[in-house]
């Protein structure tokens, strides 16, 4: 049987085929609300490369989690700064030209200013992953959110810890030897150590300090210096590889500190771990980090761990995460991806479910997350424990460290 | 500061000292015969540290023993190197050598970093960890290994210029060109055989310095560096020259990091460089010409 359409029946067709496309670009436009533009950019080649791939794991695992969060995806758009601040510029240039509605970066303080001084031109909001330098959000900027701990921060956090550590194990060293990689991010840390410190009443005196080439082949005269010092414990701002040198001239010159208390990189990273086995046992990094009690933290951890099993989550996977949580946070509660819409709810951020250590992600009216906290963490067995702040551990720190002769 | 630490410090830089001074030995031998300066002299070392690092990974055998075939390669790139590339140049002005093997060490650098990448790569020997201690003498195992192994290098290679008929006639290549060919000798492969040699001795360095400091492409230029610095104190072209050179400045940058700040150490060598070069610009073991 064949039906007939009268004239009135195909004008109604008519009408709703009409309004059906003069509608449809408002549903492209919720289409693209749906998904916001992140420009994520990282040192994933060049000299900071590793670093850069290592923040970039964590990029790959994140919006599996968002999903589960019942927050937006991000549709991510990733950019290499080849460890270059000029390429940094001119590759967040090139992200926001390509429809980026917000920038996460840069790891490296010097790339990260040069990111912020384009986001902020441009009008895009950019949050920080990782970058110390305290100038970046004492610029005055609208569209700057750093989530991570300035440089005095650390410091500060770095003292506040080691009197926690010293009193939970019972062992406070009275002398002390300070090495530090004679770089610029070696020497800030080495003028503030003295300037923080005296805030501090430590147990241990500095007897002598140290700066070393940060392209040194080796360190045995460094060590030697050090151990001749008779100073009872090494405190540290290194760098991976002269880690692993110093490690190696500790155990070749048969010297084992009470403890070793790091305030960078390079102790507590996988490289490391893997390389010395249980040579690395021992050393206590105070660094940014994680809260391993927090329910998100619980979650990254066992994400991280699902798709990147021989790798421990690290402060770089923790900040960059961190950094793509408040994005999408923000976006759910703007319901839009309108810049200054973006901006302010990033402003207004108060997010107590994180993964990072302290009281959750909010930011200051400098767009600095100031109530960050920082931890201990200390190598044991392969696998890195917190061992302060005691609120924020899941173990106690053992000191002294066995010494590596009777390992 | 407790006297031993100057002991230590001072064993510490005369074994390293030993090591650099096989390197350094290669750059006079080359130098001394066939009179051109081996600007990739360090990215050499660098190859022979890769091809350590990339045995061991396979063979897992000790760079002491992995010393003798990598030189044997080192050799054999040498004697390729010079034959193909730097023959043609020999009678060319110095600049044109430079920027010859200034170009090639460039090459060399760039192929380690886009095969090996620029981070720094290392082997772990049985005795990586070891020192002995003798009262309060503490010194590594790996830098004693692999001075000890530098001296026998070096002594077969002085035994060789001294002893062989081959030897004999490189030497006689280095001590009057005209007067070697004359006598029938193949000069152009005489120095093909010397730059082999240079290369072997580097190659024999590469492979026990691998045992003590870790490999980047980029300490390539660092170590062709300290070469010059070290034959150039010891005396451009003079074997022995060069090996107390390389004690000297392996001692010196020890002692300067101990009495002075590590960081500046390198400091030191260039001081003691300078110095050799205002009272004695020959250099100590060297010849003065006319």
């Amino acid at each position: 049987m064949t039906q007939r359409i009268n004239r009135r029946q195909f004008n109604k067709a008519l009408a709703a085929a009409g309004a059906a496309t003069a509608l449809n670009p408002f549903s492209i436009v919720r289409a693209q609300a749906a998904k916001l533009k992140v420009g994520v950019l990282l040192p994933r080649s060049g000299v900071q490369a590793g670093i850069g791939q290592d923040c970039h794991r964590v990029v790959q695992i994140t919006n599996g989690i968002l999903g589960d969060l019942g927050l937006p995806g991000l549709d991510i758009l990733n950019g290499d700064t080849e460890s270059n601040v000029d390429v940094a510029r001119s590759r967040a240039e090139r992200l926001i030209s390509e429809g980026a509605q917000l920038l996460v970066g840069a790891f490296d303080s010097g790339q990260t200013t040069a990111i912020a001084q384009v986001a902020e031109q441009r009008g895009i909001p950019l949050v920080i992953n990782i970058a110390a330098a305290p100038p970046i959000t004492e610029q005055g900027y609208k569209f700057v959110f750093r989530n991570f701990p300035t440089a005095p921060m650390i410091l500060g956090d770095a003292f506040a810890n080691q009197l926690e550590v010293f009193a939970a194990s019972g062992v406070a060293p009275k002398t002390a030897v300070f090495m530090h990689v004679n770089d610029t991010f070696g020497v800030a840390m080495q003028k503030g150590f003295t300037g923080v410190m005296s805030k501090f009443t430590m147990p241990y005196k500095v007897v002598d300090t140290i700066a070393y080439d940060p392209a040194a082949r080796d360190l045995s005269v460094e060590v030697a210096k050090a151990k001749a010092s008779g100073a009872e414990a090494l405190v540290l701002v290194s760098r991976l590889n002269d880690a692993m040198l110093l490690t190696r001239e500790l155990v070749k010159q048969r010297w084992s500190p009470q403890a070793i208390l790091s305030m960078g990189p390079g102790w507590y990273e996988d490289q490391y771990l893997k390389t010395l086995g249980k040579l690395a046992d021992g050393p206590i990094s105070f660094v940014p980090w994680y809260d391993p009690n927090k329910k998100l933290a619980r979650r990254l951890e066992a994400a991280h761990a699902k798709a990147y099993p021989d790798i421990n989550l690290n402060t770089n996977h923790i900040y960059t995460f961190e950094a793509l949580l408040v994005a999408a946070d923000a976006f759910k509660r703007a319901g839009s991806a309108d810049p200054k819409a973006l901006a302010d709810a990033i402003r207004a951020t108060d997010i107590k479910d994180n993964v990072s250590t302290g009281p959750g992600i909010q930011f200051n009216a400098k767009g600095q997350n100031d109530k960050l906290k920082n931890s201990a963490i200390q190598n044991r067995g392969g696998k890195l424990v917190v061992v302060a702040p005691k609120a924020a551990s899941n173990a106690r720190p053992e000191l002294p460290i066995k010494p590596y002769d009777k390992r | 500061m407790p006297a031993e630490i100057y002991l230590n410090v001072a064993a510490s830089g005369l074994l390293t000292g030993l090591v650099y001074g096989l390197m350094a030995l290669g750059l006079s031998v080359i130098f001394g015969v066939v009179r051109v300066v081996n600007f990739a002299h360090g990215e050499m070392m660098t190859v022979a540290m890769y091809l350590t690092l990339v045995l061991f990974g396979a063979l897992q055998l000790d760079p002491l023993v992995l010393l003798v075939p990598i030189a044997a390669v080192l050799f054999v790139f040498g004697y390729l190197l010079q034959r193909a590339l730097i023959n043609p140049f020999i009678n060319r002005p110095e600049h044109s050598q430079f920027m010859l093997l200034v170009a090639v060490a460039l090459i060399l650098v760039n192929l380690q970093l886009l095969v090996f990448g620029p981070d720094a790569k290392g082997i772990r020997t049985p005795y990586s960890f070891d020192s002995f201690q003798l009262g309060p003498l503490v010194v590594d195992a790996s830098k004693v290994y692999a001075a000890g192994a530098a001296l026998v290098v070096a002594a077969a290679l002085f035994a060789f210029f001294r002893y062989t008929l081959i030897g004999k006639a490189i030497r006689a290549c280095a001590d009057n060109y005209e007067g070697a060919r004359v006598v029938g000798l193949d000069v152009k492969r005489l120095y093909a055989l010397t730059f082999g040699l240079g290369a072997a001795c580097v190659g024999a360095a590469g492979a026990m310095l691998m045992a003590v400091i870790d490999v980047t492409p980029a300490i390539g230029p660092a170590y062709t560096l300290l070469a010059f610095v070290i034959v150039i104190t010891g005396g451009l072209g003079s074997m022995p020259g060069a090996l107390l050179g390389g004690l000297l400045i392996g001692v010196t940058e020890a002692l300067g990091g101990v009495l002075f700040t590590p960081s500046a150490k390198s400091m030191f060598a260039f001081g003691l460089l300078v110095l050799v070069l205002l009272f004695r610009p020959q250099g100590i073991l060297g010849r003065k010409t006319a």
